[in-house]
């Protein structure tokens, strides 16, 4: 079996046994990389950098240092900042930036023996569904090269999906790691809010915001989700008190009676068939493995969507005011006065999406409509929290689709952004109660692209989702799949 | 009794004053707070706002928030939410400041005291109450330094993320002498309670006066805001000019516009800044990247179990324990440090309305000349007390006391250079007794109480001042006092003044 | 509720961003499409619901956490500087400020 594809839990049991070398490893992920460049999944890597790390992966096996991800090359969303790397956001504003610090996430799989082969394109600032709003260039989706991969995450999917590394890091606010899983036919995962440590993490919404990991298999989720998860407190402030969990140890449990709500908003008329028909196989299978189906209700559903785009456009307004080319970043080389130099650096260093998104929660904020908009949303938003506390009465885990459609063509929404947003329905109301949440390759749909389902659970609930994703990948292979010629 | 009326209208003025907290490190980073460190060396990556970076909430800033309103007797809010106020300056590092908006940590409060009106004959005191409206806390923002580059400014962000506790008052103030003892009031309850450092040249304390006029009993006038003052002085200069300008503004048919004015102390005048069309709108948002600020019961109570008394308290005590008048008990509470000696030398002494008299008179006299703090006093309570000592024994006189402090006052400067034992040991107890007696002897100054000598000096006084003399009985009581200065140089300084005045009485009947 | 030009004027002044005539009239017809997905979220009924802030407050009380006053930040003052546009002795450069 070639290299790339091993899981990381294979992978890394051949470093352990010294099998193959971190070096070894590290060198193949870089040549794939390079000879798939074309599909945009990376922004930056640098040989020297990597190897150096990875020799020093291969000294630690050698002296018998037993860390769980020892050697283990993964890559990361140009969100988290990297000393080593430059840290961009996928935005002009930041080319070049050099992070005096590690994000905390990158830092503890450093500590656990991670290799870092480079940093991953994604929409800029995290603020997209098709990665076609990176400043640099689009990324492709490998199952069709004419399509998106999804986003904001689209390169830290595609790098899955293509072999291009075993597994890599990205970041969640509206789906921005379950929809291009989904659109990339590979498995990934969002923790509780609060899990793990924003603290490098480039912000967008700070209230929604959280890192995961994204691989093709749900243990893999789960043994890097337990690496990055963890109590932050002398940094984060948002993170929580809630001690580091070995994710692995539930994942062979048993789904025997695992009630899995349906929520019937999810499949209502906007649900194209295709979608539809693989989910409905998913759950099927499902209820073979001894689950039951309940029906559940999320009747604010469609609030979901401008809630999150009230909220996190308001919060992302406020945390790039710090870009404004004074302390780092690009600054306009002409301008004439301050106020001047604010204007033109921002309006060359955001993208349209970027600067459309700062309008908005300008707006929202704005005296005399903070409380039309923004308060009114924070109010719905613990509604909607409490929907899904009054279902999960009912069930253990919600399943449903991650997006209405499979990956739409590149350019296909071109005109109209909020066509991007209508799409995000199923996975906004999951991000803003702070859910954990998953998606696994379940089958494929128009075109023969890839279909994911969304598991959702309550808060904490992460070894249960990623138990349930495990017991279903046993039974299935969609995760297997690879696209071809990779 | 109400203020004076200027021109015919009432001042009504309100303060936000922004006292830096004395912690080591700053509000939301760990990095030091010191003044005057190189620029951008205290300035880490949260104080510069770079790319992922979080705030994190210092413990000390919350504790002398509770200490600062329980000095004021304010309510401390069990749950208080901290907020983004958005605007964009280049000593702004996030492009927001974190504040506190609807919900601050210090609630209400009270600030009282004393403010003294008239002179002479008409010298009067008042009792003075200003109302707080809330005391928040909040991240300072850097600095920005505009001498030495040509067409630019330099931006220093040490100072960004500085804890500050802003402090609103109702607008109760009618008059810039009361509005400048309030700040003195503020300034010594934050000293004294340790929670800011009171520097105002290195900017720990600053205050914004927002100032208007109106006619008595009509709506409040459009107010302007002066910010920054940063001396007593220039406050009450600053206000005053902006009275009389608004006055002439209104009294020329002018509207007042609302307005940011700084006051320029080379031309004594206030200048609206330049006018920021947006600056109200700062989009204020409960900050999603801290959770509600809880104070539990146990935290106030433990705090005020731990406080130290406050100067209102001790005053109040002052005059209860040592008899002492209101005047008195709240000049000596000016600061701890007077207040401690004050004590020491009344106890030690016995004589707590004398040691009062020579602390606010002489001591107060050379301090101030010297601009020294009562800390850094060359005389000590216990040489202080033991000088009080012998004037009440009858065996030095009041000026003979002024001349033991004058030599001791000069010559501890010079011991205190020479000094290898801790000067304490020198100059307290027995110790300090023994230098005050020994300078009454090596200057001579004990008191001539020989009754004999004195009536005969009494009697060459009286023989040598014969217009005196007829003066007096004329009825002119200078004349006598003169007569008793003349018997006091006689004596060269060292009679009795008393018994010269008993004898003189009896001699001229 | 249809934005104006002159909201998209004072709301790119608020947030310090240069449009160009065709920026803000792009801007104005995307933004308003926008506020029409919005409407239906004001009629919502939300008296006596608390916002919610931190999203765990769902199902337990989140209280800020509050750390040791120490100041163990050392200078870092070169690598913080390392992307900095321009600096001088230390100090960021911007066009004069003028009060």
């Amino acid at each position: 079996m070639a290299l790339h594809d091993l899981t990381v839990a294979e992978l890394a049991a051949r470093l352990a046994s010294k099998e193959v070398s971190a070096v070894e490893a590290a060198k193949h992920f870089l040549a794939r990389a390079k000879v798939h460049e074309s599909l945009g999944a990376y922004l930056a890597t640098d040989e020297d950098v990597t190897l150096s790390q990875a020799r020093a992966a291969d000294e630690r096996i050698a002296s018998g240092d037993k860390a769980a991800l020892l050697g283990v090359p993964m890559a990361h969303k140009d969100i988290f900042v990297t000393r080593d790397f430059p840290s961009t956001a996928g935005s002009k504003m930041l080319e070049g930036y050099r992070s005096p610090f590690d994000a905390t996430v990158v830092g503890k799989l450093a500590a656990a023996g991670v290799v870092t082969l480079g940093k991953l394109n994604c929409d800029e600032f995290a603020m997209g569904s098709s990665n076609e709003n990176s400043a640099f260039h689009p990324v492709k989706n490998p199952w069709d090269t004419s399509r998106i991969p999804g986003g904001s995450s689209g390169g830290s999917a595609v790098a899955v999906a293509a072999r291009l590394a075993p597994a890599t890091t990205g970041t969640d606010t509206g789906g921005s790691i379950r929809q291009p899983a989904s659109f990339c036919g590979i498995t990934g995962i969002k923790p509780t809010y609060g899990r793990a440590s924003r603290y490098g993490m480039i912000a967008f919404a700070s209230s929604l915001d959280q890192a995961g990991p994204m691989a093709r298999t749900a243990e893999d989720c789960a043994l890097l989700l337990s690496a990055m998860c963890g109590p932050d407190p002398d940094r984060d402030s948002t993170s929580l008190d809630v001690p580091a969990e070995d994710f692995t140890a539930s994942l062979g449990a048993s789904i025997e009676g695992l009630r899995i709500g349906v929520p019937t908003e999810f499949f209502g008329e906007g649900l194209s068939r295709d979608v539809r028909s693989a989910i409905d196989a998913a759950l099927a299978e499902y209820v073979k493995l001894g689950a039951k189906l309940v029906e559940v209700s999320l009747p604010r559903t469609e609030l979901a969507i401008p809630v999150y785009y009230i909220i996190a456009p308001a919060e992302a307004s406020s945390n790039l005011s710090r870009f404004d080319g004074v302390k780092f970043g690009h600054r306009a080389k002409q301008y004439g006065d301050l106020l001047d130099m604010y204007k033109k650096t921002r309006a060359e260093g955001f993208g349209d999406e970027v600067k459309r998104r700062i309008m908005i929660g300008t707006y929202v904020l704005s005296h005399g409509y903070y409380d039309a908009y923004y308060l009114q949303a924070q109010k719905i938003r613990r509604m909607i929290a409490d929907d899904f506390q009054q279902a999960f009465r009912q069930c253990d885990v919600i399943a449903g689709p991650v997006a209405p459609t499979v990956a739409w063509k590149l350019g296909e929404h071109g005109n109209d952004p909020l066509a991007d947003y209508l799409a995000d329905i199923f996975t906004l109301p999951g991000s803003l109660a702070g859910l954990p949440g998953m998606s696994i390759p379940c089958g494929f749909g128009a075109g023969r692209m890839p279909v994911g389902l969304q598991l959702l659970g309550n808060y904490f609930a992460e070894g249960r989702l990623l138990n349930a994703a495990h017991r279903f990948q046993q039974a299935t292979d969609f995760h297997l799949r690879k696209p071809e010629g990779y | 009794m109400t203020a004076k009326l200027i021109q015919g209208y009432e001042v009504v003025i309100g303060f936000e004053t922004h006292a830096q907290l004395s912690t080591q490190s700053k509000i939301f980073s760990r990095a030091p707070t010191a003044f005057g460190a190189e620029p951008n060396t205290q300035a880490c990556a949260v104080d510069l706002a770079l790319p992922g970076t979080l705030p994190v909430m210092n413990r000390g800033a919350v504790e002398r928030a509770i200490e600062f309103g329980l000095a004021v007797n304010a309510a401390i809010a069990p749950k208080s939410i901290f907020a983004r106020k958005n605007y964009f300056y280049p000593d702004l590092p996030k492009g927001y400041q974190i504040s506190q908006y609807e919900i601050p940590v210090v609630q209400g409060g009270v600030v009282e005291f004393y403010l003294e009106t008239g002179k002479g004959a008409d010298a009067a005191r008042e009792r003075k109450s200003v109302r707080l409206v809330r005391a928040h806390l909040e991240e300072d923002a850097g600095k920005s330094l505009h001498e030495d580059f040509v067409g630019q400014s330099g931006i220093d962000l040490n100072r960004a993320g500085t804890p500050l506790l802003e402090i609103v008052t109702e607008p109760d103030m009618r008059s810039s002498d009361e509005a400048v003892a309030y700040a003195k009031e503020l300034h010594k309850i934050v000293t004294w309670i340790g929670i800011c450092d009171g520097n105002m040249q290195e900017g720990s304390f600053r205050c914004d006066a927002n100032v208007s006029v109106r006619k008595p009993g009509g709506p409040l006038g459009t107010r302007r805001e002066i910010k920054n003052l940063n001396s007593f002085k220039f406050m009450q200069q600053a206000i005053d000019y902006e009275i009389r300008w608004q006055i002439e503004e209104i009294e020329d048919g002018r509207a007042i516009q609302q307005a940011t004015v700084l006051f320029d102390p080379d031309t004594g005048e206030t200048r609206a800044m330049r006018t920021k069309e947006d600056a109200a709108d700062y989009r204020y948002f409960p900050d999603p990247d801290l959770p509600p600020l809880v104070v539990p019961p146990e935290w106030v109570e433990r705090v005020r179990s731990e406080m130290a008394e406050l100067p209102r308290v001790m005053a109040a005590r002052f005059v209860k324990d040592y008899g002492l008048p209101e005047y008195d008990a709240t000049t000596l509470t000016q600061s701890k440090a007077m207040a401690a000696y004050f004590e020491a030398a009344a106890k030690a002494s016995g004589q707590p309305k004398l040691a009062s008299n020579w602390i606010m008179g002489e001591l107060s006299r050379r301090l101030n000349l010297e601009d020294r703090d009562i800390s850094t006093c060359p005389v000590t309570p216990d040489q202080l007390a033991w000088a009080i000592g012998r004037i009440v024994d009858g065996t030095i006189n009041s000026n003979a006391a002024k001349k033991v402090l004058d030599t001791l006052w000069a010559g501890q400067a010079s011991m205190v250079a020479n000094l290898t034992m801790p000067m304490v040991q020198v100059t307290a107890g027995a110790a300090a007794h023994k230098t005050v007696d020994d300078l009454i002897d090596s200057l001579g100054l004990k008191q001539m109480n020989d009754a004999g000598a004195l009536e005969k000096i009494v009697d060459d006084v009286i023989a040598a001042n014969p217009d005196n003399v007829a003066q007096f009985r004329a009825g002119k009581d200078k004349a006598f006092n003169a007569l008793v200065g003349q018997a006091m140089k006689a004596s060269k300084g060292k009679a009795n003044p008393a018994q010269v005045n008993e004898l003189l009485k009896k001699k001229l009947g | 509720m249809a934005l104006t030009p002159q909201d998209i004027a004072r709301i790119a002044n608020l947030a310090r961003l240069e449009l160009n005539p065709s920026e803000s009239e792009r801007m104005l017809t995307q933004i308003n499409g926008f506020f029409d997905i919005v409407e239906k979220m004001r009629a919502v009924d939300t008296s006596g619901v608390e916002p919610l802030s931190h999203p765990v407050a769902a199902i337990q009380d989140v209280a800020l956490r509050l750390r040791e006053d120490v100041a163990s930040e050392p200078d870092n003052r070169e690598a913080n500087q390392r992307s900095a546009p321009a600096v001088e002795r230390g100090l960021f450069l911007v066009p004069k400020v003028i009060e």
